[in-house]
């Protein structure tokens, strides 16, 4: 028998296939933000041509594939293990006969193959078709930018991981997503381009897993810096914050208790 | 009569949340960051450069205070009209159809984010620092501006947002497409509509009127001509406005009314 995961991350895909509306939908915001966002942007770059290494195209290419990574990357709406932990169904979870972590995330790859397909690819081609547009210069880019997105997908679904299984401890984890929502979005370079920032933040945020979810894959595509070093950097996170995700699932496990009834 | 319900409805409603006084004050918390790391980026933009779309960083600020203000204020009082299509689905639309009450005043009391304060006060904080900090010349009539300005932006804002999501009862998940009306209403009214192309800046003035919410009410204040040269009666026509898009939002949400079929399940 196949293991359950190739398996898992086929139901992720169809699960999100079926809601056809609910992704036009989708779509239909993500493109108003995207207008909102590259028009400020190309207001602050046409005044000085560029701005921290961003001229025209690059910053419409920034906005643009920041938009369609949103729903990739899913910084926002994962609430499902912390919501599983307060009704006790994650006792079921750990007792079927796979790993907890590894079955969450061949989900989430899953779903994630799906945003890539309906959620990435309409609106860059949006961006792409209607303003001036930065393509990659290097056809190995391409391979390289799969790869990032892949990364950050990891990334951040060990962050959303690590937030949800906080719910072991805390039950409610509505403050702690709330905060999430709030920062996540400007630390990952979603919001605005990191190389903006003043140096000390920069030279925090350096350091902390953020840039690899939004900064990243961009930076990979629109060919800033090294991209090698880059995605040897989220891959640092990536497995950093699944092992860490790992520890602090048998310890949330260890001190699962579930109301009898 | 009727007014006499509804006002113990939302007392209930605001007594059930203080009821947890820590969890309470740590979502009026996150509701006053998640509005302030806005400004966060609007300073993070003057870094770079010294004006947006021809206005300075203090002007941008005013215009951000009153949008802000104004988006806290409509959160508060209209917010769960986005969970209208939690009640279409949950076929609880059909039970407030029964009651002797109006549909959008029993939604919109079913909960009262009360949280949502912290919204306000982020955005009355920025607007109070901005009037003082900038060397306005005060008239009498542009303090009754400067009052009444947040709460006009509010009902402007709170009817697009109740016809947008008016969409509900024609799209079984139209939930998304009014969240681009909704949140994106509070991002794009933050700036100067100078910095948008001409097709979005005719869409904001006369189609979805966001540039009445902050812009224009701005300019007023700061007693500058439209660089765009608009007429200035533009900038103190804001009541007009949300007179206008009160009437179009009642029209949009009867005809959905008597449009919905329920869910049928």
């Amino acid at each position: 028998m196949l293991a359950p995961y190739p398996q898992l991350m086929v139901a992720g895909y169809r699960r999100y296939a079926s809601y056809r509306q609910a992704t036009l939908a989708g779509l239909a915001t993500n493109v108003v933000f995207g207008l909102l966002r590259a028009a400020v942007l190309a207001a602050v770059v046409t005044q000085r041509g560029t701005v921290a290494g961003y001229d025209l195209p690059a910053s419409i290419t920034y906005v643009w594939l920041g938009q369609g990574l949103i729903t990739v990357v899913m910084l926002w709406g994962d609430q499902e293990l912390a919501r599983r932990v307060r009704t006790g169904d994650v006792v079921i979870d750990l007792g079927r006969p796979w790993d907890l972590q590894a079955a969450m995330l061949a989900t989430d790859l899953g779903r994630a193959g799906h945003a890539v397909a309906l959620r990435l690819l309409p609106p860059a081609a949006f961006g792409a078709l209607l303003f001036p547009f930065r393509w990659p210069e290097r056809p190995t880019t391409w391979v390289l930018f799969a790869a990032s997105v892949g990364l950050a997908v990891v990334v951040s679904f060990g962050i959303r991981f690590l937030l949800n299984a906080s719910a072991f401890w805390l039950l409610d984890v509505r403050g702690v997503i709330a905060v999430w929502g709030v920062v996540g979005g400007v630390l990952s370079g979603l919001v605005l381009p990191l190389a903006w920032f003043p140096a000390w933040a920069q030279a925090v945020l350096r350091w902390t897993p953020f840039p690899a979810l939004f900064q990243s894959p961009i930076d990979v595509f629109t060919e800033r810096g090294d991209a090698v070093g880059v995605l040897a950097t989220q891959l640092v996170w990536a497995v950093l914050l699944l092992l860490a995700g790992r520890t602090v699932l048998a310890r949330g496990a260890g001190r699962l208790v579930v109301q009898g009834g | 009569m009727a007014e006499r319900i509804y006002f113990r409805i939302v007392g209930s409603r605001i007594r059930s949340q203080l009821a947890y006084p820590a969890s309470f004050a740590l979502d009026v918390v996150a509701q006053f960051f998640g509005q302030g790391i806005e400004l966060v980026v609007i300073l993070v933009v003057f870094t770079q450069v010294s004006t947006l779309g021809g206005f300075s960083a203090a002007e941008v600020v005013l215009i951000y205070g009153l949008a802000a203000t104004a988006f806290g204020l409509a959160d508060l009082s209209v917010g769960q009209v986005e969970e209208l299509p939690t009640y279409i689905r949950t076929g609880e639309f059909d039970v407030m159809l029964l009651r002797p009450l109006g549909t959008l005043a029993q939604l919109l009391s079913a909960d009262v984010a009360l949280k949502r304060v912290g919204r306000v006060a982020a955005g009355l904080g920025v607007l109070g620092w901005s009037l003082a900090t900038l060397d306005l010349e005060w008239t009498p009539a542009r303090v009754v501006l400067a009052v009444t300005a947040p709460v006009v932006g509010a009902v402007v804002l709170a009817a697009m947002w109740v016809a947008a999501n008016a969409v509900s009862f024609w799209l079984v998940d139209g939930r998304e497409v009014a969240n681009s009306v909704t949140y994106g209403s509070n991002f794009s009214t933050s700036y100067p509509i100078t910095i948008y192309g001409p097709w979005l800046r005719r869409m904001m003035c006369y189609v979805v009127p966001g540039a009445f919410v902050a812009y224009f009410p701005a300019l007023a204040l700061l007693g500058r001509p439209d660089p765009l040269g608009l007429p200035e009666a533009l900038q103190w026509s804001s009541p007009l406005v949300a007179a206008i898009a009160v009437t179009g939002a009642r029209l949009v949400w009867r005809t959905g009314v008597r449009h919905y079929q329920g869910t049928g399940s």
